[in-house]
């Protein structure tokens, strides 16, 4: 799923400073299930926002709403009764969220109220990784199920860099060596060959290199 | 290929060879690296100029090569992947054969987390496995990466590094081996402290005949001081100092340090001169490039052979 990470308050408060009523909208996807946007955080940051502007001697009036998935523009639609009422959109799903509601709002802005930080899994509560950098070109196949790309420090493709120490990553001791796991992997399953492979240069034209990227399923489309 | 590669001929006629390295100054000074050079031109068959080593900006490698090559020297162009796309880097390949450098070493580069900008992008289009294999495409093919004919090609000696002391140790010989499958010629090592670990790699590389395809110079790097040992052994990432090592800095009194420094640096190389298979030293005396031609001169490496 799409991580994401609330951002600090002071941001938040400083983009709806000359405000004085705000949507603050959540998003049932996602950021709900990795406790960064749904309804229980579209409450919290209320909450805060609120108690702020009434310690500066400024109130604020906030509805507080949350749909399905922002990233879905029927639900999306579910807004326009109400939405232009307000000042501002603080959006609490993901960057593809923030952009969907401003695609379809044009007469307010829309603010994220969330960092998007990554794609990625929950390894335990409260705990979320990163696992994959949508390279649109998967290679998975190749290195034991654990991918190089988003988890090298530098996306290497051919085995550890020289600062691979006690499986741990150079840059910092937290992170684990992607090429330590990837090689004790391979060990396991008795394909250690795969390793002396030359993996040749990657063709990066699927990744965003190649510019925004789209799909188009004629089998889908109305 | 052979190439107009001082060290690629050494190697050819079988001479024990000796490198160095030269780190580019922060700044516009072209004075700072000729210094460099003055200091290494005879102790040295070749000499590597860094490039922006530990992230930290400096005088291109490029340019500091060319200053070294009007010396009469023959520099060895560090590359690293972390700062150019396949486009700059196949650039930066045709320019510098346009200006009569010889070698090129290919590195993946220092992650820019250790350097002076911590917050830039990092590119690594390719990393060091697939640099090897670009610049033999270029030289050997005389094909640009995209396929088009190169007008004239990049006659270059085609070097990397190795680092037999970082983990997982298992993947260390296969890693070389991945490079000579690339195409690599010649190996510059990690500077070199636990002596026993080296020649157990070694080791590894000769039972599946490494040695014989590509030539392998041991790297070495002088301790200035008991802080330095301790700063080597603990914080260098990948980086095997044994404690005797330190504990025998730490044993001479501070003004004596630097001397034992070397005379640890000199007994290590002639350790190293012995093991089948090391084709040559490569003396790191980082910003010590001074003390080189008496470390060469004791470790009995000196007079340099002429061509």
């Amino acid at each position: 799923m799409v991580i994401g990470e609330g951002k600090p308050i002071e941001e938040v408060l400083s983009m709806i400073s000359d405000k004085k009523k705000i949507l603050v909208v959540g998003c049932r996807g996602c950021v709900t299930v990795c406790s960064a946007g749904g309804e229980k955080e579209v409450s919290i940051l209320s909450s805060a926002i609120r108690l702020a502007r009434e310690k500066e001697g400024n109130p604020i009036e906030i509805r507080e709403e949350t749909i399905e998935r922002q990233c879905d523009n029927e639900y999306v639609e579910e807004l326009r009764g109400y939405i232009d009422e307000y000042d501002a959109v603080l959006s609490m799903a993901c960057g593809v969220g923030v952009q969907f509601l401003a695609e379809r709002y044009r007469k307010i802005p829309i603010y994220p109220a969330l960092n998007t930080t990554f794609i990625g899994g929950t390894l335990e509560q409260g705990v979320w990784v990163e696992r994959c950098q949508a390279c649109g070109n998967c290679i998975l196949d190749k290195t034991g199920g654990i991918c190089p790309v988003a988890r090298c420090s530098k996306s290497l493709m051919n085995g550890p860099c020289g600062g691979s120490s006690n499986g741990k990553c150079e840059i910092n001791p937290e992170i684990d060596c992607v090429w330590q796991l990837i090689y004790d992997r391979l060990k396991e399953l008795g394909t250690l060959e795969i390793f002396e492979e030359v993996v040749p240069i990657k063709d990066w034209s699927t990744s965003r290199d190649g510019g925004p990227r789209r799909i188009d399923r004629e089998d889908l489309k109305l | 290929m052979t190439t107009e590669s001082r060290l690629q001929k050494l190697l050819e006629k079988g001479e024990f060879v000796v490198t160095s390295e030269c780190g580019p100054p922060r700044g516009v000074n072209p004075d700072i690296i000729r210094k460099k050079g003055e200091l290494l031109k005879d102790t040295v068959d070749a000499v590597n100029v860094t490039d922006n080593q530990t992230s930290v900006v400096r005088m291109s490698s490029i340019s500091s090569c060319i200053l070294l090559k009007q010396l009469g020297m023959d520099p060895i162009m560090q590359m690293v992947t972390r700062d150019r796309n396949q486009i700059a880097i196949q650039s930066d390949i045709i320019g510098a054969a346009a200006h009569g450098i010889n070698n090129i070493l290919c590195l993946s580069g220092d992650h820019q987390h250790f350097g002076d900008h911590p917050k830039a992008k990092n590119v690594y289009d390719l990393d060091s496995v697939q640099l090897i294999q670009t610049v033999r495409h270029m030289r050997d093919e005389g094909k640009f990466l995209g396929g088009d004919d190169l007008d004239g090609v990049p006659k270059l000696f085609i070097g990397a590094a190795a680092n037999p002391f970082a983990d997982p140790f298992e993947v260390r010989v296969p890693r070389l081996a991945k490079k000579i499958a690339a195409g690599v010629e010649f190996i510059q090592t990690q500077c070199i402290y636990n002596l026993d670990k080296f020649e157990k790699w070694m080791e590894g590389v000769r039972e599946r005949g490494l040695h014989k395809k590509v030539h392998i110079l041991a790297g070495v790097t002088p301790f200035k001081s008991v802080g330095m040992a301790k700063y080597m052994k603990n914080r260098v990432p990948g980086m095997d100092v044994p404690d005797a090592m330190v504990e025998r800095m730490q044993s001479v009194e501070k003004e004596k340090q630097p001397e034992e420094g070397i005379t640890i640096c000199v007994e290590t190389i002639k350790r190293l001169k012995e093991i089948d298979g090391v084709h040559g030293i490569h003396i790191m005396a980082i910003e010590w490039e001074e003390k080189v031609p008496e470390i060469a001169e004791r470790a009995g490496l000196l007079p340099r052979p002429k061509l």
